[in-house]
């Protein structure tokens, strides 16, 4: 990897470079009921909507890849049969400005899945190898387990990688399209005191970290308590609306509806984000439900993550972001979830 | 424009293939047509489908236990497995009960429908390790639609495989499928039991349960031997005495193979909708080996 340092003042120089293209940032949208900040990622149009100092935004960015609702193909009927027309929906570049490491590993661990493996998804693969991705380091706030997760920094899946060292930003260069950007900007070889900088920045987060989720082998104790009356516990109070998966950077699974148009000339196939949670996410025509109760759904949601998941591909499908325990309304968190079926209460 | 950033076409470079690595092939299906529909009772009915393209239709080749999604367009995709032969590529039969509104819709339609086919997708039943061994396939109700593809390929290649058993069992003599076809089974040296939990005035075979013929079977003077290997698919209450017998029977787990149902969204590992545990019965399945099941959690 290559290392360079700039004056925070050269970042607005930066975006000016990559104005020509469509960019992404996070962006303020007013405040929650106790005046805390709200941020989103949304299309920017001037550096001065970024909010680069945003906590953590309430949606994770995963929309940009894996849409809510996407269309897969459409369908030209006639008398005698139909031909099908497949479009991948992505025509453009995207520019992601300011995207914390939690938020890179969620997509890095959605490739393992969804463009690594058996039949590549094309839906993500076209959207996602058009993202130039600059990452920004970030604070942890109280939510974040990302530590835990081992995806508090992130080592591939972006362009650049900006770390705040007071007056200037530490860049990691991954991509030979960041290196000819920032070669022209204004930029310097890093000193040795930016190094000592660099260097003390995870001792410095780590004093911020609240929320621990231990994760030694997690696996075998998740199949150990799969009848644990913890799981009863939790799926009491949840409400299986799904909030959880609709705002992870990590949940993938969908549903998919066709329909008709009303000239009965021609037909739609769409796909949509569905939860685990939701009641008939398992349930088969005939009425037959495999997971009819919250709390195995629940159940089925951690099973997935943290144990499925690592089988597989060696680590789970979580970041530790929190954005699920912060945005449900049981207040059932991931940390107190595993806590309580490692009987850590 | 120097910081225009290169748009890259993902599928420039691929020409829309079956491969399984070809992002281009995700959403490619095979045009095929309905040419024919037997009522088989009052709710199944066995189409017989046909890949249109001669070249694709010979190229198209599956395992028994294999599944295909089928795409009628507006109405809906769903997996069904594939109940015909593997010699006759794609010429496939699918035996499919209207129970849901993308079946209940193929209820309705008639021959000539043109349809949508992907796959073939999943894992198969080992007949080629079982040649040369005996064969217990046994089935409930709708079980006996995965098993028949296996079956007939075992009759296909008759001599290559010890004692052929199969029990089937189904809730009433009218539920009972493939009626016209036992006979013809027959002549090929198997062993046939069928038995209704219900029976009719007309009704002249067995009733009970499947796992009295099982009973009977295990405690015969010819027992189960080493080299056997069984089939089981049914309704998973089913799954669970039967595997239980077997294995009480000394049967190793790894010689049991059970095929499993789920709802499915798309076949290829990526809309989670099948999950066990984390485990993709499209992928991994939906054919298990009985170790493989009893490691899975909530499977059946």
């Amino acid at each position: 990897m290559i290392f360079k340092v700039f004056k925070k003042q050269e970042l607005a120089r930066l975006y000016d470079l990559l104005a020509v293209n469509i960019i992404v940032g996070p962006v303020n949208r007013g405040e929650d009921r106790n005046a805390r900040p709200l941020y989103d990622f949304d299309v920017v149009y001037d550096f001065n909507d970024l909010a680069l100092d945003y906590t953590q935004t309430v949606h994770s960015p995963k929309r940009f890849v894996l849409p809510y609702q996407e269309t897969l193909s459409s369908f030209a009927l006639t008398h005698d049969g139909w031909e099908k027309h497949v479009d991948l929906n992505v025509y453009k570049p995207l520019v992601f400005f300011g995207m914390h490491a939690c938020d890179i590993n969620a997509l890095n661990k959605l490739d393992l899945v969804l463009a690594q493996s058996a039949y590549p998804n094309p839906y993500y693969m076209g959207k996602r190898k058009n993202l130039f991705i600059i990452g920004l380091d970030c604070n942890p706030e109280p939510q974040c387990f990302c530590r835990s997760m081992g995806t508090d920094s992130a080592v591939h899946g972006f362009d650049l990688f900006l770390t705040d060292l007071g007056n200037k930003y530490f860049a990691e260069i991954r991509s030979a399209t960041a290196f000819d950007l920032l070669n022209q900007l204004n930029c310097k070889e890093p000193s040795a005191k930016d190094h000592t900088l660099y260097k003390q920045m995870p001792g410095k987060k780590s004093k911020r970290y609240t929320a621990v989720v231990e994760t030694s082998d997690l696996t075998k104790i998740l199949d150990l308590e799969f009848e644990s009356p913890s799981w009863d516990e939790w799926g009491e109070k949840c409400l299986s609306c799904g909030t959880c998966a609709n705002v992870c950077p990590t949940c993938y699974c969908y549903g998919v509806d066709e329909h008709i148009d009303l000239d009965l000339k021609h037909a739609g196939k769409t796909k949509s984000l569905h939860s685990c949670n939701l009641v008939d996410f398992a349930k088969v025509a005939g009425g037959h439900n495999f997971r009819p109760t919250s709390a195995s759904r629940l159940k089925y949601r951690y099973y997935h993550k943290h144990r499925g998941f690592v089988e597989a591909f060696e680590e789970p499908l979580c970041v530790g972001c929190g954005r699920c325990g912060a945005a449900c309304l049981a207040d059932i968190t991931p940390p107190a979830v595993i806590a309580s079926v490692r009987g850590e209460e | 424009m120097r910081n225009k950033l290169a748009f890259l076409d993902i599928l420039e470079k691929t020409p829309a293939s079956r491969r399984k690595e070809d992002p281009g092939s995700f959403e490619y299906t095979l045009p095929a047509e309905i040419t024919s529909i037997y009522p088989l009772t009052a709710t199944e009915k066995l189409y017989q489908i046909q890949i249109i393209d001669p070249i694709q239709r010979s190229g198209f080749s599956f395992q028994p236990g294999q599944f295909v999604m089928l795409e009628l367009p507006g109405i809906g995709e769903a997996p069904f497995s594939i109940s015909s032969s593997p010699v006759r590529h794609g010429d496939l039969e699918l035996c499919i009960r209207a129970v849901g509104n993308f079946t209940n819709f193929l209820d309705r339609v008639a021959p000539g429908t043109k349809v949508g086919i992907s796959g073939p997708f999943g894992t198969n039943f080992p007949l080629e390790k079982m040649q040369g061994n005996d064969i217990l396939l046994i089935g409930g109700g709708l079980g006996i639609v995965p098993l028949r593809s296996p079956l007939l390929s075992v009759l296909e290649n008759r001599s290559r495989y010890g004692r052929v058993d199969i029990m089937y069992g189904a809730k009433s003599p009218e539920e009972l499928l493939f009626t016209y076809q036992y006979e013809e089974w027959r002549r090929f040296d198997i062993n046939l039991g069928i038995t209704v939990d219900r029976a009719d005035k007309k009704w002249q075979g067995r009733t009970g349960l499947i796992t009295e013929l099982l009973k009977e079977r295990i405690s015969q003077a010819v027992s189960l031997r080493e080299n056997t290997y069984a089939i089981v698919c049914g309704p998973p209450v089913m799954f669970h005495f039967v595997c239980k017998m077997l294995t009480e029977a000394g049967l190793p787990m790894q010689k049991m193979f059970v095929s499993l149902e789920r709802r499915m969204h798309c076949g290829r590992g990526k809309c989670c909708r099948c999950n066990i545990g984390s485990t993709y019965t499209c992928l991994d399945g939906p054919v298990f080996d009985y170790w493989s099941v009893m490691n899975l959690k909530e499977a059946i």
